[in-house]
């Protein structure tokens, strides 16, 4: 996406240090991203330790509570489904798999994206071309097609949802690394670095890559939310988590489905995903106005 | 641009090309045939299909036989649909697709570019953060949250619209708003950000020192510079919508692409799901250069 | 927070609403400028083919309901009654039909419908080139057998046309329920000059002719198909509605959501979480009735654990709480199932298992015996995969299941869930299986369509089950003239397959959809047949004076 692009690298400062203090500085300022890190902080603390704490298991089945709605008094804070099992444990078990959906994916995707990128960028040339053909075909490709084509092929493994939707959006990355390798290649340290007998590989790690964490940083607040949109959208097509894992996404895709008679099963995980969405995306925008000297 | 634009079209041939390659691989690759059914074909009747579809051929040659067949511009007959051709399919459902995808972006467009710019004019304000924050509305609630919605209240509770099907432009209405629901938060915030940029941005300032009025200033030399990014989004987007509706074309019943692309693979209808992946591969490029040119229009600084 | 407000403003609104049953559907008929009535039904999937020789699926069949006519046609209640035929007579020794066809039958476009056409059409039928999935049904048929195996040609078929309006079919042994196949889609006739001018496409508007009360108006993929009044059909008189329109809904919420908003006047089920919500607003709107079908658990017999050890699989089959299952899961009316052949079919009675009257603790007492005579305890515990296409409801039971499984006995279940093809293909080759989901709707009004299943060499047995005695049975059965005798044998035969539990029973199916209240003549029967030329719209107009 070329408008995403040139944002992102418009953050990009070639300098080797001082640049972390200042946008730490902007950031702190911005109030919704502060407030959204700390939602976010608490979000995940719950998910991890709130399922130790609660009573009922996610996949324990009552027959006596079905489709209850939330109440204090029976302990079902969230109410129930259709099983009986109760809300708020499955909402937070199912913000592990989300969370960790969000989170390995998009590592997936960086690994891949920024591996694939530097090393176009900085060989440059022939090599550089035609990677970048590559690129171009895998952009011509519906990625839906794709990953229903792996989820076929290996069934519905979580670890297999993670890498397949990583592995499907690594293509925006591999291009902004590229450009940005292409132009730090000739920077001024980087010709140092090579005079001094660095090894290609090695400029790249100590060089190349550091200066792109900014741009990385603001790609993973802005990944994260949709690669967990695309998991609830496998959800909807019947190829998300099996049972008796859930995320978010199934969740939601059950309250969906019965919003009118039972709306607890679909507002509470919506609120959840939809504060989780809120929160990348204020700290991405924030992330990118801190790392980006033009502002103001 | 001309030979820009020829350039670029000779370049997409050997992107289609791989691309079907690819894909024509991948499928076959999966477990699982177009004539396994709940009820078992006798094996006479099985060896007769897989025969008159060329099933039993080696797979290099039923490749060579599809490519020579999409140079003739046979697309082959559906598996899935044994009484239309892949061709009957695909120009059924394009029209489709495109109309709402058109009319989905379009509207997103309108939104979004509105709203993004009253935020970047008020940055930082709490008409910004307000602002932002409906379009970002769009994002956090899936299509098959805001569909169903949508169609309660407005369809079935008030009884405005339609509920489903496609038979008049008041079957369009709730399928657009959904569809454009996302993209706006995607282009507001593209607009909000560039337009941030280019408003603080040397040209700008120039302009101001000159003494011209704000709205000619923002009309006449803001708006297509900070749209320029915009236009390069919508390329990719557009072939995105139209393809990836099957949450809308199934919550709605409407006939269009995206589905075949789900029931396509799910039902190895080997025909159909090429013909529809080489049909997308070929919009994408199609919007992409017919974006690229209007970036260049809008953005003189880029010269093909 | 502002997000808190719209979703609390939102919820608000749906219960406000919820509240008032004036809100909840519309009750309008279409009409169409022309005056004509039109009925629309929701179909349940998008129909794959149109062609009666090639169609497989439930929506397909109804579709081709309204557009052909077979030999024989059903009654609203599902007994039979003649169609292309007048009358017909059958030999002493049952093996030969003779049927009388209506001398001034036409097909739409006005050709004389002839005993000719439906040599044409049944000989296409088992016809390996056509492809038909379902030409098994006709083997009764003399020959017919061979031909579907390519060993002679079409042309041996035991159908013969002895004048324009005069069939006879030769069987190869008595068949009892064979009248009862003739109004399976697989028999309908088609239009050989269309067939043979268009190829695949004859099932295509503008080229389709056919044989039905209506013909085909329209068929846009993925929405709906139109189907108008055929004037030339015998009985078009009759005929009260128009125009039918069949939409291919697979979303069950959406489906509901187009019936309440009054643009469906049927629907093809009623989604599952919505069962209460709509017998108690849409009480009257509401139809159960009873479906020939089974839900059941394969077991695969051919392989560890289940090879050979019938005492493991009598213990799942006894810890399964079907009460459970029917009351608190489906909760549609379904029955509890201890027998394989559902009730409702012709001339038999269902057989069932012993321990379907005890009580759950007798039940769970010898489950569990018989789980450790199998050689599993807590300790040493079974460990099984279910595996089920994808699908909530299946999913649902799955869990259900297997949580009830680690109750009673211990077992370690792992629930696999497989894409439809990829589910298909493990269970006909039997390699990886070990209990699978399934399910088996009877093709024709007889306890044989649910015996074959079982037989060791039909196709679909995913159980791998192999008993010769069984086998035996079923083929005596098959070559029995006397009813009483054949119905002993069959039910013997069912009792052999129950006591061997080659599988476990759930439930049988019901069927469940909402009907208008203006639609009138629906009978619900057993296999779920309607004929649109049996209903009709009655609206009280403000007169009060009825209108058609």
């Amino acid at each position: 996406m070329r408008g995403l692009d040139d944002a992102l690298e418009d953050a990009v400062q070639v300098h080797d240090g001082g640049l972390w203090g200042d946008a730490w500085r902007r950031l702190r300022r911005n109030k919704a991203a502060v407030a959204s890190m700390l939602v976010l902080a608490t979000l995940t603390i719950m998910v991890i330790i709130g399922p130790w704490l609660s009573p009922y298991k996610p996949a324990q089945l009552d027959w006596t509570y079905m489709w209850s709605p939330p109440s204090l008094i029976d302990g079902h804070l969230f109410g129930t489904d259709s099983l009986g099992r109760d809300l708020l444990v499955r909402t937070l078990h199912g913000g592990r798999v989300s969370l960790l959906v969000g989170v390995v994916s998009t590592i997936v995707s960086l690994v891949i994206g920024v591996g694939y990128g530097a090393l176009a960028g900085y060989v440059g040339g022939r090599v550089d071309a035609i990677m970048m053909r590559v690129v171009d075909i895998f952009y011509a490709m519906p990625f839906l097609f794709f990953v229903i084509l792996l989820m076929v092929f290996f069934g519905r493994h979580p670890v297999l949802i993670f890498v397949a939707i990583g592995a499907i959006n690594w293509l925006d990355m591999a291009r902004i690394v590229r450009g940005q390798t292409l132009s730090l290649k000739h920077a001024a340290y980087v010709d140092a670095a090579r005079l001094a007998g660095s090894s290609g590989a090695r400029i790249i790690r100590r060089h190349i890559v550091p200066n792109l964490l900014g741009v990385i940083a603001v790609y993973v607040t802005l990944t994260v939310p949709q690669v967990i949109l695309v998991e609830s959208f496998l959800s909807f097509l019947g190829l998300g988590v099996e049972p008796p894992a859930t995320s978010w996404g199934t969740l939601v895709n059950e309250g969906a489905r019965e919003m009118e008679t039972a709306p607890w099963l679909l507002i509470f995980p919506a609120t959840f995903l939809a504060v989780t969405l809120f929160c990348c995306n204020f700290i991405g925008d924030g992330l990118r106005d801190a790392l980006d000297p033009k502002d103001r | 641009m001309l030979g820009y634009a020829l350039s670029r079209a000779t370049a997409a041939i050997p992107t289609l090309f791989l691309l079907v390659t690819l894909a024509f691989f991948l499928i076959r690759l999966a477990p699982g045939g177009p004539f396994d059914n709940e009820r078992q074909l006798s094996p006479a009747i099985e060896a007769n299909l897989q025969q008159r579809y060329h099933l039993d051929e080696p797979l290099l040659q039923q490749y060579g036989r599809y490519l020579w067949g999409i140079a003739r511009g046979d697309f082959g007959p559906s598996f899935q649909y044994p009484d239309l051709t892949v061709t009957q399919l695909i120009a059924a459902g394009f029209p489709v697709s495109f109309t709402l995808g058109g009319c989905a972006m379009t509207l997103a467009l309108i939104v979004g570019v509105l709203l993004g710019a009253i935020a970047a004019i008020n940055q930082n304000g709490i008409v910004d953060y307000g602002v932002m924050t409906v379009a970002m509305l769009g994002i956090s609630m899936p299509s098959f949250v805001l569909a169903p919605l949508l169609i309660l209240w407005l369809a079935v509770y008030l009884g405005w619209l339609p509920a489903g099907g496609l038979e008049s432009w008041r079957h369009f209405v709730l399928p657009v708003i959904t569809l454009a629901a996302a993209q706006i938060a995607f282009i507001a915030r593209l607009t909000r950000g560039s337009l941030i940029e280019v408003l603080s941005a040397q040209f700008i300032r120039t302009a101001r020192a000159k003494g011209l009025p704000m709205h000619v200033i923002f009309l006449r030399h803001a708006a297509p510079a900070a749209l320029a990014p915009v236009v390069s989004y919508l390329g990719p987007a557009t072939a995105g919508i139209i393809t990836g509706s099957v949450v809308i074309e199934t919550i709605f019943g409407i006939p269009g692409l995206g589905r075949h692309f789900v029931n396509g693979a799910l039902n190895r209808d080997y025909t159909l799901v090429l013909g529809v992946v080489l049909f997308y591969g070929l919009l994408v490029i199609v919007l992409n250069l017919v974006v690229d040119l209007l970036y260049a229009w809008l953005d003189p600084r880029v010269k093909y | 927070m502002r997000r808190f407000a719209i979703a609390l403003a939102t919820v608000a609104t749906l219960f406000l609403n919820g509240c008032d049953p004036e809100w909840q559907t519309v009750n309008q008929p279409e009409i169409t400028v022309a005056g004509e009535t039109v009925l629309r039904k929701g179909n349940g999937a998008e129909p794959q083919t149109l062609d009666p020789h090639r169609a497989q699926g439930v929506p397909e069949a109804n579709i081709l309901r309204d557009l052909y006519e077979g030999l024989i046609s059903e009654n609203p209640d599902g007994t039979l009654a003649p169609g292309a035929a007048t009358r017909w007579e059958i030999s002493a020794d049952g093996r030969i039909y003779t049927f009388y066809l209506r001398k001034y039958a036409r097909w739409s476009n006005g050709a004389p419908l002839t005993a000719e056409d439906f040599v044409y059409s049944l000989r296409r039928g088992v016809d390996p080139a056509t492809g038909s999935s379902y030409a098994a049904i006709l083997s009764p048929i003399l020959h017919a057998a061979a031909i579907i195996e390519g060993e002679v040609k079409p042309e041996s078929l035991g159908v013969q046309a002895i004048d324009s309006h005069e069939l006879k079919i030769t069987l190869k042994s008595p068949t009892r329920y064979f009248l009862g196949l003739l109004t399976h889609t697989t028999t309908y006739p088609v239009y050989r000059p269309s067939v043979e001018r268009f190829g695949a496409a004859f099932t295509q508007p503008g080229n389709n002719v056919s044989n039905g009360a209506y013909t085909l108006d329209e068929w846009v993929v993925a929405s709906h198909v139109t189907l108008r009044r055929n004037p030339r059909y015998w009985d078009d008189a009759s005929t009260r509605i128009d125009i039918v329109k069949f939409y291919g809904i697979d979303d069950q919420e959406a489906e509901l959501r187009r019936y309440r908003a009054g643009e469906l006047d049927l629907t093809s089920t009623v989604p599952l979480g919505q069962l209460e919500w709509v017998r108690e607003h849409l009480r009257d709107e509401y139809r159960a009735a009873p479906y020939l079908g089974t839900y059941y658990y394969g077991l695969n017999l051919t392989r560890s654990p289940f090879k050979n050890n019938r005492a493991l699989r009598k213990a799942l089959s006894l810890a399964i709480d079907r009460g459970i299952l029917v009351e608190k899961v489906t909760r549609g009316g379904e029955l509890a199932a201890y027998g394989w052949v559902p009730p409702g079919i012709a001339n038999y009675s269902g057989q069932a298992l012993a321990y379907a009257e005890w009580s759950r603790s007798r039940q769970i007492k010898l489950a569990r015996r018989l789980y450790r005579m199998a050689g599993y305890s807590r300790a040493r515990p079974l460990r099984l995969e279910i595996r089920y296409n994808t699908s909530d409801a299946h999913e649902t039971i799955a869990v259900v299941i297997a949580s009830q499984w680690r109750e009673v006995l211990g077992v370690h279940t792992t629930l696999v869930n497989e894409e439809w093809k990829v589910f298909l293909q493990n269970v006909q080759r039997r390699r990886v299986t070990q209990v699978y989901r399934a399910a088996w709707i009877g093709d024709y009004n007889d306890a044989y369509t649910f015996a074959e299943l079982l037989h060791s060499r039909f196709g679909l047995n995913g159980t791998g089950y192999a008993n010769p005695r069984y086998d035996r049975l079923l083929s005596q059965a098959a070559g029995e003239g006397d009813q009483q005798q054949r119905r002993t044998l069959l039910q013997q035969a069912e009792r052999v397959l129950l006591a061997d539990h080659a599988l476990i029973p759930l439930y049988f199916y019901v069927n469940k959809r909402l009907l208008k209240p203006y639609i009138k003549g629906y009978r619900d029967n057993v296999m779920d047949h309607h004929y649109t030329k049996n209903l009709r719209i009655e609206v009280p107009t403000r007169t009060g004076a009825r209108r058609d």
